[in-house]
């Protein structure tokens, strides 16, 4: 109990405040998040609807199937993100840790695979700038995979950024930090890391499932 | 001459009362470490003034070059980095940060009575942030500056420009997240740490506007950051997001940007109005007139601000019903403001008005924001639009609000509130003085704009015709008074601080929980969390008496 | 007003006249304003001036009359500022049926204008009275913005697209022409002149320029330079769809879509040729991308315009060996009244 307490930062009055006020705050941080993401879509928005062949195009040279593995793996992350917050509010230390160990691994399976896609199109010389291979008419997909690189490289940044909390909270937990009275900072790094998902389900069909059927 | 206590009859002023949160650690650690919110604010204080005289000097520069036709003071190259780094500075550096994290920060808490903002180290963190960006932009001003101008339209900016473009918009993009954290820390602060009895509808309007203005910078600077990376990521690899040439959409820089850099504006002057709402009351010494009326026309000002943005294209090449829609938005966003100007005006009535430095920056802001503001209508109607946009008439209208508006603002709550922050009083005569030169240079320096840009003379004009010359002059001449103006001060708070009068805790008779507190405040702000029991401004005891409605309008406005 | 201090811009348009009512409109509503608000503030600073220290003013909290009152007045006058200043912007926005067409190219950091006749200007815009006159611009680099305060006419010139704007000139002189959009180093000195001239003096001035053919003409000899021609064959009988009659008409695109052959969409073809494909043919047509400049399109798109079926006019198709394309009757597609100047002999 006083472990918990010993947690309560000198200007709240109480831990209730104190998650009440992370927690919207957080909230708070995901909503500027979605506004920042918001101008990418924004301008994948009026591009696609200008050169929508170049889109559907450039979307057929995406790899699906480590795409859709790539979701899976997310959204597997999230599973075990959110165990690992349920285990927080049951006071479990052990499983906590282990959750969101599981989490860090899925988040770097993730980022692994998409390392293995950027070499792929390195390779096939589709990284827009002075090196894009694609000639003649086909170099308007240039712009696709502008914002391909722009778009999964930002999701990707996140996810590092996320890796790297989830491993600090993780650490925290393993030493016992939380319990069931305080364990707000499990509930908001879990947020992120739903939201840090949420945006990879959005972008999955918009930029690999172009004109699939 | 040394510093001398005045007791005021019945009660014992202890001079600098310790501890304080000024003598609570000393040391360059205790401050670029601390993590109260007043520290911190002094911290963006000592910033934001050392970039306002550097934007300052660079607006010199220019008018000097303006006194005569032909570009002869300098290089056209060099004029134009010099327009550019004087918008970047002034905007991103000073005008974005100055009342919400010098006043804001300080105030914030103290306002709700709470010990400190919600997240204190974010804040510190913010302030971190502010300097890393400015750190950036100054290196970028080192090698060269950039000479975009400080809306960085592509494809200029991204094809053609030969200055140091990225390095310029990595300084911008830090120094945004500055201003995401602070607006967060407000958001969360006024949501959850309001003392008891602080209702809503009891804040100060002081807090409703750094609300508003809160969400403006949460929801809009997200935009202007995925702006620059775009701007960054085409020049630095070529990749056509913005290239005519490559399908690229040069317009679609300018949504962008401006679907942020419009809130922007109303970024830099909704605190402003709430420093306005303080001043006017306190030295009015009533409630202000239409309190729900005022606080719900800050939040209108931040909804309507996002769904204009349009109105800086009108010549764009976009389409001429979306220019008619931001037109007619445009007109209803300078609603709100209007009803502030009348409330506050309608406050003074049967008031009982002093006439100290910061009341006489309200009456100034009141004028020049209201010459501003209707300028602004000129600018709404798109057929008059076509003809004064990205000239001189446009230059004016945004001088009147951000300097004319929210840079008198600041001042009248640097002047207010100098005495809870420091311990210490400015000397009352220089104050005016000050002030008064101020307006005067500020009238004299951009009224002439306005005919010059109904003239037709363009903007960011490193040399122009002939005939132009003799408002050029006019104008420059009142620069260098206004440049005079806003030295006296600087250099009278900073005498101040050891030689001015100690200023007990409410040397205004003012309302307010902050003016409860010690001058300068301990570091906790309150010994005792402090409960809150009558509306804000409770100047009086009299029962209030309604004008120009009836009885049953009272329980309204309770 | 002053020769050398100026005051006020002159009215040198039809429409000039029309923004200057509306622009005294803002400032009488704006005085009355301005001169309102000073005065409550100066009337109550002064006569409610603190007189004790200790005087404490009753109280008023508010009253919805007079926030109504001062919220719903300030909304009537600004939307019928709106609905002015809307009106009024739609006869900007909509060109006149028989306006003279001339081109505009803008680059850092100059203006060149190119007539239909083929004179060519740089900086210097000759223009008649008594006309309408329809600018089709474009740029070669960044966005400029052409700008003549006496027309109170403004319209941002962008690359990689057309942009139009027109104006009807009223008053013979010289004016300011500006770039008004920031364009790099010498964006104060892309400036220049139109000079307004009285219709006979224009055809006079017109006539003077024997630098070349018309841009239809020059538009004619890039189609044969560049290869256009054995493609596109007139009788529709080579590979590529006839160009013959297809200005401003609907095109079948093979998407099913439908769009107006207009100067965007030549350009488009010319530079972009599978973006919009027309429907039945092949994707073979190359692009021209770096191989013409603007001024070319420009001329090319003259010279398409140029190209009126036989059947509808009874004149020959194509232009008349020398230049100039057939004068008099143009009345060929709605929408494409093209009139050149009448009674213009060639050469």
């Amino acid at each position: 109990m006083s472990e918990a307490t010993s947690r309560l930062a000198h200007h709240f009055n109480d831990l209730k405040q104190q998650k009440e006020a992370t927690t919207l705050g957080m909230w708070a941080f995901l909503v500027t998040e979605i506004l920042f993401f918001g101008g990418l879509f924004a301008g994948y928005a009026e591009y696609r609807s200008r050169f929508p062949e170049a889109f559907a195009a450039g979307s057929h040279h995406l790899d699906i199937v480590l795409g859709t593995i790539n979701t899976a793996v997310l959204i597997g992350s999230s599973l075990t993100m959110a165990m690992g917050v349920h285990a927080a509010q049951l006071g479990k230390r052990k499983k906590i840790a282990v959750f969101l160990l599981l989490t860090i691994v899925l988040g770097l399976v993730f980022l692994g695979i998409k390392a293995v896609e950027y070499t792929h199109k390195y390779h096939e010389g589709l990284i827009p700038g002075a090196g894009f291979g694609l000639q003649g008419a086909d170099r308007q997909q240039m712009l696709f995979f502008a914002f391909y690189f722009l778009m999964t490289g930002m999701h990707a940044l996140h996810m590092v950024i996320g890796v790297g909390i989830v491993s600090l909270i993780a650490f925290f937990a393993w030493r016992g930090r939380y319990s069931p009275e305080y364990y707000g900072p499990v509930e908001v790094t879990g947020l992120y890391w739903h939201f840090v998902d949420i945006v990879w389900i959005f972008l999955f069909p918009l930029l690999y499932l172009i004109g699939r059927h | 001459m040394s510093a001398h206590v005045v007791p005021t009859p019945g009660e014992t002023v202890v001079a600098r009362p310790t501890p304080n949160y000024l003598t609570n650690g000393y040391g360059l650690k205790s401050w670029l470490f601390t993590i109260d919110h007043k520290r911190i604010a002094i911290l963006y204080l000592i910033s934001i003034t050392t970039m306002f005289f550097l934007g300052g000097f660079f607006a010199l520069l220019i008018r000097l070059e303006l006194l005569t036709p032909p570009g002869d003071l300098m290089e056209a190259e060099m004029y134009n980095r010099m327009f550019t780094m004087h918008g970047i500075i002034m905007i991103f550096f000073f005008l974005i940060p100055s009342i919400p994290a010098v006043l804001g920060n300080f105030l914030v808490p103290m306002m709700i009575g709470a010990r400190d903002l919600a997240f204190p180290r974010i804040n510190l963190l913010s302030w971190y942030v502010y300097v890393v960006g400015g750190i950036f932009t100054l290196t970028a001003v080192i090698f060269g500056g950039v000479d975009t101008g400080w809306t960085f339209y592509t494809p200029f900016s991204t094809t053609y420009s030969n200055s140091n473009v990225a390095l310029t918009a990595v300084g911008v993009f830090i120094t945004g997240f500055s201003s995401i954290l602070t607006g967060l820390n407000f958001i969360v602060t006024i949501h959850k740490m309001r003392a008891p009895g602080m209702t809503w509808f009891r804040l100060p309007l002081f807090i409703w506007a750094h609300y508003a203005t809160s969400l403006i910078m949460v929801l809009g600077t997200p935009v202007l950051a995925i702006s620059i990376v775009l701007v960054a990521a085409d020049r630095l690899f070529q990749i056509g997001v913005f290239n005519p040439a490559m399908g690229g959409d040069p317009l679609l820089f300018q949504h962008l940007f401006w679907f942020y850099s419009h809130p922007a504006v109303y970024i830099m002057i909704l605190p402003a109005m709430g420093v306005m709402s303080e001043l006017v009351t306190c030295f009015s010494r009533k409630r202000i007139f239409g309190y729900t009326f005022v606080a719900f026309s800050s939040l209108a000002i931040a909804v309507y601000g996002f769904l204009v943005w349009g109105h800086h294209m009108f010549t764009s090449g976009q389409s001429i019903y979306a220019g008619l829609l931001f037109s007619v938005l445009s007109f209803l966003v300078a609603i709100p403001s209007a009803i502030k100007v009348f409330n506050w005006s309608a406050t003074m009535y049967k008031g009982s008005i002093s006439y100290d430095t910061p009341m006489l920056y309200a009456f100034g802001f009141i004028g020049l924001f209201t010459i501003g503001g209707l300028t602004g209508l000129f600018l709404a109607a798109t057929s008059v639009d076509v003809h004064v946009h990205d000239t001189y008439f446009v230059v004016a209208h945004f001088h009147y609000i951000m300097v004319g508006g929210a840079i008198m603002g600041y001042l009248g709550g640097l002047h207010y509130w100098w005495p809870k922050m420091m311990g210490r009083l400015y000397p009352e005569a220089w104050g005016r003085f000050a002030m008064l030169l101020i307006f005067a240079g500020f009238n004299l320096t951009f009224f002439p704009q306005f005919v010059l840009g109904y003239l037709g003379m363009p903007r960011r004009y490193h040399a122009y015709p002939d005939e132009f010359q003799v408002l050029n002059v006019m104008s420059t001449a009142g620069a260098s008074i206004l440049g005079v103006g806003y030295l006296i001060p600087m250099i009278y708070f900073v005498w101040s601080l050891r030689q001015g009068e100690v200023s007990g805790p409410n040397p205004w008779g003012a309302t307010g929980l902050e003016w409860t507190t010690p001058s300068p405040p301990p570091t906790e702000n309150f010994d005792v969390t402090p409960v809150v029991t009558e509306e804000a401004y409770s100047y009086s005891k009299e029962e209030p008496e309604i004008v120009g409605g009836d009885k049953s309008t009272r329980a309204s406005f309770q | 007003m002053f020769d050398n201090f100026p005051l006020f811009p002159p009215e040198a348009s039809t429409l000039a006249g029309e923004v200057d009512l509306l622009f005294f409109f803002l400032i009488a509503v704006s005085m009355f304003f301005i001169v309102l608000i000073f005065l409550m503030v100066a009337v109550f600073a002064i006569r409610y001036r603190r007189r004790s220290s200790d005087e404490i003013p009753t109280p008023n909290l508010g009253s919805l009359r007079l926030e109504l009152v001062w919220t719903v007045v300030p909304l009537l006058i600004a939307m019928v500022i709106f609905g002015w200043s809307a009106n009024l912007y739609f006869k900007m926005a909509r060109v006149p049926d028989n306006a003279m067409d001339i081109y505009v190219v803008g680059k850092q950091w100059m203006w060149k204008f190119q007539h239909p006749e083929g004179n060519r200007e740089i900086n210097e815009l000759h223009v008649p009275t008594g006309r309408p006159i329809r600018l089709t611009m474009t740029s070669e680099d960044t966005i400029h913005s052409m700008y003549v305060p006496a027309f109170r006419m403004k319209q941002d010139v962008l690359p990689g697209r057309y942009t139009t704007t027109w104006f009807q000139a009223t008053k013979p002189g010289t004016y300011h022409l500006f770039c008004a959009e920031y364009c790099g180093t010498q964006h104060s000195g892309m400036v220049g002149s139109v000079v307004v001239m009285e219709p006979r003096e224009y055809e006079a001035w017109l006539a003077g320029d024997t630098s070349g053919g018309s841009m239809a003409s020059g538009g004619e000899k890039l189609f044969n330079q560049l290869g256009c021609v054995t493609c596109h064959l007139p009788d529709g009988s080579g590979r590529c769809p006839t160009l013959v009659g297809v200005f401003g008409k609907p095109v079948q695109l093979i998407t099913g879509e439908q769009v107006v052959a207009d100067e965007a969409y030549i350009r488009e073809s010319i530079l972009r040729p599978n973006a919009k494909l027309v429907s039945a043919y092949q994707p073979i047509m190359p692009t021209y991308q770096g191989q013409v400049s603007e001024e070319g399109i420009l001329q090319l798109i003259a010279y398409v315009k140029s190209l009126a079926p036989a059947a509808e006019t009874g004149q020959t198709q194509g232009t008349t060996p020398g230049g100039a394309a057939a004068p008099g009757n143009t009345g060929t597609a709605p929408g494409t009244t093209r009139a050149l100047p009448s009674n213009r002999s060639n050469q």
